[in-house]
C-alpha cells in the first residue's frame, strides 16, 4: 500500500520537528528515514503511525486521508527501538496479542491463533522460544519477536523506529540483512528510521535524508551517496574531505592550489565555495609522471581490514590539515607506504557547492 | 558442616547478618515471644474461653472485616490517585502529592477526632448524610472511614513508582496492535502493577488491623457492635488482666500472620509470572 505525506508540520513548543514535509512512499518498497537526532525522522514515522498528532498537513494511505484516523484503526505494524514487549506474557502470547484483542466477530478461533502465531514464530526462526518470557531472550531475539508481533495483525504498512539501535554491532548487521530478505519475501510497504548511514544504504530501496525537520534528499542509496544534493548530505553520508576555496574567473582556488576545468565555473566575481572529495576518490602515487598530482606527505597509516586509511598533509599547506585517503590493501602493498613517505595525491572527482547551494560536479579538471 | 555463607565479593556479610539478627530480635522477636510466653500462663481451656467469648469474636469480625473493606477500597482509589499523580500534569500536583503522605504523619488521635467532628450528626459532612439515614460516626461505618484514611498512602506510595516505570511505549505498542484502552489496561498495565498493588493492599490491611488511635474516637466503642480487638486488649490491660490481653493479641498475631503470608504467596506467584526485564 502506498503512503503519501503532504505538507506535514509539527511543532513541540518552540522546537520545529517537522516543517512542510512532503513524501511519497511507493507500495511494497522499503524506505529508510535517515538523519541525525532531532532531525524529525522519528516524529515523521510516529505521525504516519498515528502515534503523534500534526499541526498541519495530511497523511494518505492508499490515496485515502488517514490523518484523523486513530492508531488502532490504521492497521500499521510498529516496531520500537526498545522492543516494547509485554513482559508479563510469554513470547507466544506477545505475538498472539493483536489477534486476541480483536472484537469477537473478527477474532480467529484459538486453534487458528495457535497456528498463525507458530507460523510467524517460524518466520522469525524463533518458534522454539514460544513459551519463554521476554526477559529470557537476547536483544536480537526480542526485536525479531517484536517484528513477529507487529506482523501478526497483518498490517498494511510496517514502521520500524530505529529497530537495531539498541543492539550490538554484529547482531545489528545480521538482523539488517535478515530484514532485507524478509522484506523481499513479504513485499509489505515498510519505513524504518535510522541514524546509521551504513544501515540505510545497505537495507533500503530508497533513502530519505532528513535534517532539521526537512527532507534534504530522496533517492536510491546509490544516488544519495554518489550525488548528494547538499553539503549536509555529503557530510552525513560517509567520510569526506572538505576544502574551503574560492571560485574566481572560472577556476577553483584552494589556498594556492589552482584547479582548472573546461567547464565555465560561476561568473567573474569571486565567490566562496566548498569542495568535497571522498577518501576513496583520491589516488595515491609514488611518482608524479605527468605532473598532475599534489605533493603530500603521509602522516598516519591505519589498516582496517580490507582497506587502509591514510592521512596525508599537502606539502604546500601551511596549516597541515590532514586529508583522509582510503586505498585497498592491495594498492597499499604495491606502494609500500610508511609514515612520512612523500607521495602525490590525485583527486578523481570533486563535488563543488557554492553558497547559493548550486551543485557542480567536476571530474574533468586539471591541477 | 553446612555453611550458610557463600563466597561473595561483597564484604561484611557476617557483620551485617549478625547485626540484622540482633536488631530484629530486640525489636520484633523478643516482644512478640513475650506475648506468647505470657499467654502460656493460661491453661488451654482458659485460653480458649477467653478468645471465643461472643464479645471478642464480634470484635475480630469487626476488626478484620473493616480492615479488609478499607484496604480493598484503598486499592481501587489509591491506584486512581497514583495514576493521576503519575500520568497527568496539573497545577498544584506537588501539593496533592504531599497531601497523600499526611495520614502517615498526622497523629492518629488527631485524625480520629477530625473525622468524628466531620461525620458526627452535626458535622460538616454528617449533617447531610444523617437525613439520608446514613450514620457514620459511632458506627462500624465510621471505623471503616478511619481505616481507609490511614491506609491510603500505603497503596499510593507502593504503586506510584511501578506506574512511573511503565514505558508509554508498551501502551503505544498495544494500541498499534488494535487494543482499546480497557484491553490495554487489563492485559498490559494491570499485570505489571498487580504485585505492587498487592503489597500496598497488604500494608494498608496490616496497618488497619493494628490501628487504635483514630478508631476509638469515631467508633463509639459499643460492645458487640463497634468495638475493635485492640480496644478490648487495652480494656483488659486496664483491668490488670495481662494474660487475657496477651491471649487476644496472640490470636490477632496468628490471624494477621496467616493473612500476610497468603498475600505474600499471591505476590510471589504473580511476580514469578511477570519477572522484570
Amino acid at each position: 500500500m502506498s503512503i503519501e505525506v503532504l505538507n506535514l508540520s509539527r511543532k513541540f513548543g518552540n522546537f520545529t520537528a517537522l516543517q512542510d514535509v512532503n513524501l511519497q512512499v511507493n507500495a511494497g518498497e522499503l524506505l529508510a528515514l535517515l538523519g541525525p537526532s532531532g532531525s524529525g525522522k522519528t516524529t515523521l514515522l510516529r505521525v504516519i503511525a498515528g502515534l503523534e498528532t500534526v499541526d498541519n498537513g495530511q497523511v494518505l494511505f492508499h490515496g485515502e486521508d488517514a490523518t484523523d484516523q486513530h492508531v488502532r484503526e490504521r492497521q500499521v505494524g510498529f516496531v520500537f527501538q526498545h522492543y516494547a514487549l509485554f513482559r508479563n506474557m510469554t513470547i507466544f502470547e506477545n505475538v498472539a496479542f493483536g489477534l486476541r484483542v480483536r472484537p469477537k466477530e473478527f477474532r480467529p478461533s484459538d486453534k487458528e491463533i495457535q497456528s498463525r502465531v507458530i507460523k510467524l514464530l517460524q518466520l522469525v526462526q524463533l518458534d522454539w522460544l514460544a513459551h519463554r518470557y521476554p526477559h529470557q531472550l537476547s536483544g536480537g531475539q526480542r526485536q525479531r519477536i517484536a517484528l513477529a508481533r507487529a506482523l501478526a495483525v497483518e498490517p498494511r504498512v510496517l514502521l520500524l523506529d530505529e529497530p537495531f539501535g539498541a543492539l550490538d554491532a554484529k547482531v545489528r548487521k545480521e538482523l539488517r540483512s535478515w530484514l532485507r530478505r524478509l522484506h523481499d519475501e513479504m513485499h509489505i510497504t515498510s519505513i524504518f528510521v535510522t541514524h546509521d548511514q551504513e544501515e540505510a544504504l545497505e537495507v533500503a530501496d530508497r533513502v530519505v535524508v532528513m535534517n532539521e525537520g526537512k527532507i534534504e534528499q530522496i533517492g536510491t542509496p546509490d544516488e544519495v551517496y554518489e550525488h548528494p544534493a547538499s553539503p549536509f548530505v555529503y557530510e552525513f553520508l560517509g567520510n569526506v574531505n572538505s576544502f574551503h576555496g574560492r571560485l574566481y574567473h572560472g577556476r577553483l582556488w584552494i589556498d594556492d592550489l589552482e584547479i582548472k576545468t573546461h567547464r565555465h565555473l560561476a561568473n567573474d566575481e569571486e565567490t566562496a565555495a566548498i569542495a568535497y572529495i571522498r577518501p576513496h576518490e583520491i589516488e595515491v602515487l609514488k611518482a608524479d609522471d605527468d605532473e598532475t598530482g599534489i605533493a603530500a606527505k603521509v602522516s598516519q597509516v591505519t589498516a582496517l581490514g580490507p582497506i587502509v586509511r591514510l592521512e596525508v598533509t599537502r606539502s604546500n599547506d601551511r596549516e597541515k590539515t590532514p586529508v583522509r585517503v582510503e586505498i585497498s590493501k592491495e594498492q597499499f602493498r604495491e606502494l609500500q607506504l610508511v609514515k612520512n613517505d612523500a607521495v602525490f595525491i590525485k583527486p578523481k572527482r570533486i563535488n563543488l557547492f557554492s553558497p547559493s547551494k548550486e551543485k557542480i560536479h567536476i571530474s574533468d579538471f586539471v591541477i | 558442616m553446612i555453611t550458610l555463607k557463600q563466597h561473595s565479593i561483597l564484604p561484611g556479610f557476617n557483620l551485617a547478618l549478625g547485626f540484622t539478627l540482633v536488631y530484629l530480635s530486640l525489636i520484633v522477636l523478643i516482644p512478640l515471644s513475650a506475648a506468647f510466653l505470657r499467654t502460656a500462663e493460661l491453661t488451654w481451656p482458659e485460653f480458649w474461653s477467653i478468645v471465643t467469648t461472643p464479645r471478642v469474636v464480634a470484635s475480630y469480625r469487626l476488626t478484620f472485616g473493616a480492615s479488609l473493606a478499607a484496604a480493598t477500597v484503598n486499592v481501587v482509589f489509591g491506584l486512581l490517585v497514583a495514576w493521576v499523580l503519575v500520568r497527568y500534569h496539573f497545577p498544584g500536583k506537588k501539593i496533592v502529592d504531599a497531601l497523600v503522605d499526611l495520614p502517615f504523619a498526622l497523629p492518629t488521635a488527631v485524625a480520629g477526632i477530625a473525622l468524628t467532628a466531620l461525620y458526627a450528626g452535626n458535622g460538616w459532612i454528617g449533617q447531610f448524610l444523617e437525613p439520608l439515614g446514613i450514620k457514620v460516626a459511632f458506627t462500624p461505618l465510621g471505623i471503616f472511614v478511619a481505616l481507609t484514611f490511614i491506609g491510603l498512602p500505603f497503596v499510593v506510595r507502593t504503586v506510584q513508582p511501578v506506574l512511573e516505570d511503565i514505558e508509554t511505549e508498551l501502551e503505544e505498542a498495544a494500541a498499534t496492535l488494535g487494543a482499546n484502552r480497557l484491553q490495554t489496561f487489563m492485559r498490559v498495565i494491570f499485570p505489571v502493577i498487580f504485585p505492587a498493588l498487592m503489597t500496598g493492599f497488604a500494608l494498608a490491611f496490616a496497618r488497619a488491623i493494628g490501628e487504635y488511635g483514630s478508631v476509638i474516637f469515631i467508633a463509639g466503642n459499643m460492645p458487640m457492635v463497634s468495638e475493635i480487638t485492640p480496644l478490648l486488649i487495652i480494656t483488659k490491660l486496664e483491668q490488670y488482666d495481662y494474660a487475657g490481653a496477651t491471649a487476644l493479641s496472640v490470636v490477632m498475631l496468628v490471624i494477621s500472620f496467616t493473612l500476610l503470608l497468603i498475600i505474600n504467596l499471591l505476590q510471589w506467584w504473580s511476580r514469578r509470572r511477570s519477572s522484570k526485564t
